[in-house]
């Protein structure tokens, strides 16, 4: 067994890793080590080689590959380590496990920030009813089979699921040569951004079937065909509408959890909502060496916002293994009405702006975002609309952030639905 | 070719009765229409090892299992097959029910299982805390036990296969060449085989291949069993088999502990025609939540990591029927047998090795049989230290291809390269797990598909999920 040591230590090199790494470096971290358990840095960015990353961080449209590869070259150039085809098992207090072919390697850290971002829900997470043959699949996989490794998955595709992830694949294997025949979608809104919508269902005349399900698969080597139905106001399928696509391909994109299989290990206190730990607006969570960062703590609509929140994580990660980190008592935050979420969970008493974002309940038009405290309003922000698909942040001043009393409540009303 | 002995069917039975065979000098050869051996209903089961306590009394199939259930322990121990010894418990819910529970205590001392009794509702509470507190009672069965049925499946293939027996696979029996009373050909997918004794141990399919010899004056039909699959870190965890009380026609819902400590609960048990038919059903998955809930309040059926669907076949007439025909001379039918196969498959194939004596096979016992097999080394139920120290052995053990079940490529190798080893993603997930973890593969799935096909020297594309036309990719045709 090797043992290493460093101040910042830092699981997973996609986007969000990438970049605590370099906030790390740059806030006084002697030392960072990256592990990733691919050949490559980027994560799952290296399978997204569609447009739309960039906009907000380098106001420039980039492909993924690009984005990673942009901070890939600003890591190298920072003397950031890391330890590619690697990965990380355990955490045992200030001791992160790790095996690779040469055998088990334990990374002593001053502080470890959590980037292994997340995986895909399953047909089994929705209990689809139905036979399993082959041809079912997650569209981050379908992404990674096709981009990656340069394969075709079928001819004949529909997709459950209207997350940003589904409708990009109904582009790509349109591209592909593949016809996607519909894509489904039991709310009666979209699940993922708007733009998604126009530039890949819409330009590709592909149907966006809302307020419908899959109740049935059928095939028995092979996807034969899959069975909607709409749903009423509660989501049951109306089974008397329930009507059969002919298909050799299902691609599921029905939502994203963290991954945080590790974190439990370190038995770090996780939110029953988000699946990611709870954690104060130094993205510290329970136990003050481990940050966590990226769709690990929430799963994110844009890498930009990635990038920025994992900068945060990576600097005060670094300032606490400098000791410099002195996060005092806590107030809880809490989504109020109309609020699904807010990240952080916990404001420490600062005298810096903090950020929160969240995402709302329910889409609707005329929406009146506030954070309140004890005392009453202390932020509000008007929009034209919002969806639970986007990601909303409101910023609490540093004068006020000062002066919190009691909880604090982040909450969304809506004029109109 | 040419065999002495050609066994029809990779289940359980066929399995048990090769690695039996596999100790004489003959030549045993084993095929099946899957491409993995395991069959249809013994690879999806619950991997129950029971007493006969419930049997019913006096028939061949409550003796071999008997006799069986007493055997399968040191044929776990020989094969490396991991067991738990976990015991069981039916609770009484219903004031109606006590009068079942002692009918069965009656029929299991009839059935010469002594240690099978009602116990007070304050016992079973202290042992198993998660039930429901209303309970009025329960039956305790301290020996019923639970493994991996695959891996003891398989175990039996790998063993029989190192002491001779060939196995074909995707290997699809089409006819039989009968006349005066003698199979003299025998068809399949993979050329014809010209055999001296043929065993029908095709389960599911035994019908069809009765109908072969004309020896078929029976019927089989499915009876789909759906069960859901929960995550290792589920927190209401049962310690015993928990059972309901049994009924005639099934032992209703179970919650069952797993020597891979992934949860099981159902199965349900709904007669079909159509065998190829896998699908669970939305009532079938509700009715299952509803009766496992009954019996164990906090199962967080939101932690289910897969459903599916496994097929048992149905015999009409009921009953075990093992049978040397007389009509065809080196027939050998075996029907009847259902979940309890999983048990009683070491017994039949006793029994059945037996028969084949008595009926003039001449049985010469091997040299330097090899009595037994270990299983591969997992990687994820290792400490550091010895994770470390499997590195330095074989530094593909490095190399975490499921990260769910931390399965390496090491594992995924050996289970590929072994003898009736696995040429599928099935396959693969049966032996080692890789894809059996709460992502359901889609991490690891690109990974395996491409050491599949760089260790089987096929294109990706060629790559498959299971047998026949179950392709991952798309071929391009």
């Amino acid at each position: 067994m090797k043992d290493y040591n460093c101040c910042v230590v830092v699981v997973g090199a996609g986007p969000a890793g990438m970049a605590a790494a370099i906030s790390a470096k740059k806030n006084g971290a002697k030392n960072v080590i990256v592990i990733e358990r691919e050949n490559r840095m980027g994560g799952i960015l290296k399978q997204c080689i569609h447009a739309g990353f960039g906009l907000q961080y380098f106001g420039e449209e980039l492909t993924g590959p690009e984005y990673a590869e942009k901070f890939s070259v600003i890591a190298k150039d920072n003397g950031i380590e890391f330890m590619l085809n690697t990965t990380a098992i355990e955490i045992k207090d200030k001791t992160l496990v790790c095996v690779n072919t040469e055998g088990v390697i334990n990374i002593h850290f001053g502080a470890l920030v959590l980037a292994m971002g997340c995986r895909e829900r399953t047909r089994a997470n929705l209990m689809i009813p139905g036979s399993r043959p082959a041809g079912i699949y997650t569209a981050g996989t379908a992404q990674k089979l096709i981009n990656v490794f340069g394969h075709k998955v079928g001819k004949e595709v529909v997709i459950l699921g209207s997350g940003d992830i589904g409708m990009i694949m109904a582009r790509r294997v349109s591209l592909g040569g593949a016809k996607v025949k519909a894509v489904v979608e039991i709310m009666p809104y979209l699940a993922g951004l708007t733009r998604n919508k126009i530039q890949c269902l819409d330009d590709f005349d592909i149907p966006l079937l809302l307020s419908h399900t899959i109740v049935d698969i059928t095939g028995v080597d092979r996807v034969e065909s899959v069975t909607i139905a709409p749903v009423d106001e509660n989501r049951r399928p109306i089974m008397e509408k329930a009507e059969t696509i002919s298909c050799d391909t299902l691609l599921l994109s029905v939502g994203l959890i963290p991954e945080n299989e590790l974190t439990r290990s370190a038995d770090v206190a996780l939110s029953g909502i988000t699946k990611g730990a709870i954690v104060n607006q130094y993205k510290q969570t329970d136990k003050p060496y481990i940050f966590a960062c990226g769709n690990v703590l929430h799963v994110n609509d844009l890498v930009d916002h990635v990038s920025h929140e994992s900068e945060e994580a990576g600097k005060f990660a670094a300032l606490y293994a400098a000791g410099e980190l002195d996060a005092g008592e806590a107030v809880d935050v809490m989504p109020g009405d109309g609020v699904r979420y807010v990240c952080p969970q916990k404001m420490t008493c600062t005298e810096a702006n903090v950020d929160f974002y969240f995402r709302t309940a329910v889409p609707g038009r005329g929406t009146t975002l506030t954070i309140s405290d004890d005392t009453g309003v202390l932020v509000t922000k008007k929009l034209v609309c919002t969806t639970p698909g986007t990601i909303e942040k409101l910023t609490l001043p540093a004068d006020k952030a000062k002066a919190v009393c009691g909880n604090i409540v982040v909450r969304a009303e809506h004029k109109e639905a | 070719m040419k065999t002495d002995v050609l066994i029809i069917g990779a289940g359980a039975v066929g399995c048990a009765l090769a690695r039996e065979l596999s100790k004489y000098n003959i030549k045993v050869t084993v095929c099946d229409k899957n491409d993995d051996v395991g069959g249809d209903a013994s690879k999806s089961n619950s991997g129950l090892f029971s007493t006969s306590a419930t049997m019913p009394v006096g028939t061949l199939e409550c003796k071999l299992r008997t006799i069986a259930h007493s055997m399968m322990m040191n044929i776990c121990k020989d094969l490396d097959v991991p067991v738990i010894e976990c015991g069981s418990i039916a609770p009484i819910l219903y004031p109606e029910q006590l009068e079942t529970a002692k009918a069965l205590t009656e029929r299991a001392f009839l059935n010469g299982v002594y240690d099978y009794e009602i116990l007070p509702a304050q016992d079973i509470l202290e042992m198993e805390p998660t039930l429901n507190p209303d309970i009025l009672g329960g039956i305790y069965s301290p020996r019923d036990k639970q493994a991996n049925q695959f891996i003891l499946v398989s175990a039996m293939a790998e063993n029989a296969a190192e002491n001779g027996v060939e196995f074909i696979l995707d290997c699809k029996v089409t006819g039989m060449d009968v006349s005066n009373g003698k199979i003299h050909m025998v068809h399949t997918t993979k050329g014809d085989i010209e055999a001296t004794w043929i065993i029908n141990a095709a389960g599911l399919h035994c019908d069809d291949i009765a109908k072969m010899v004309d020896e078929c004056d029976f019927t089989v039909h499915p009876r789909k069993g759906e069960f859901y699959v929960f995550s290792h870190d589920t927190p209401v965890k049962v310690s015993h088999i928990i059972s309901s009380v049994p009924s005639p026609k099934t032992r209703g819902v179970l919650v069952i502990p797993t020597v891979d400590n992934n949860m099981l609960v159902g199965p349900t048990a709904d007669d079909v025609e159509d065998k190829s038919d896998r699908k669970t059903t939305a009532e079938g998955l509700a009715s299952i939540k509803a009766q496992a809930l009954n019996m164990v309040p906090g199962l967080r059926f939101e932690d289910t990591i897969t459903q599916f669907v496994g097929a048992r076949p149905a015999r009409e007439p009921e009953g075990y029927d093992i049978r040397f025909s007389e009509k065809v001379k080196g027939y050998v039918g075996i029907s009847g047998v259902r979940s309890t196969g999983l048990t009683a498959s070491v017994g039949i194939a006793g029994y059945v090795v037996h028969g084949l004596k008595e009926a003039g096979l001449e049985l010469e016992r091997k040299v330097g049989w090899k009595r037994t097999r270990k299983g591969i080394v997992r990687f994820a139920d290792k400490t550091v230290e010895e994770k470390d120290a499997l590195i330095k052995l074989d530094p593909l053990y490095g190399k975490i291809i499921c990260r769910c079940e931390q399965v390496t490529e090491s594992e995924i190798l050996q289970a590929i390269h072994r003898p009736v080893g696995a040429k599928t993603l099935d396959a693969v997930k049966r032996r080692v797990r890789a894809g059996m973890g709460r992502c359901q593969s889609g991490f690891c799935s690109p990974h395996v598909i491409e050491i599949l096909a760089r260790e089987l020297g096929i294109p990706e594309e060629d790559v498959r999920k299971r047998s026949e036309n179950a392709y991952m990719l798309d071929k391009g045709i």
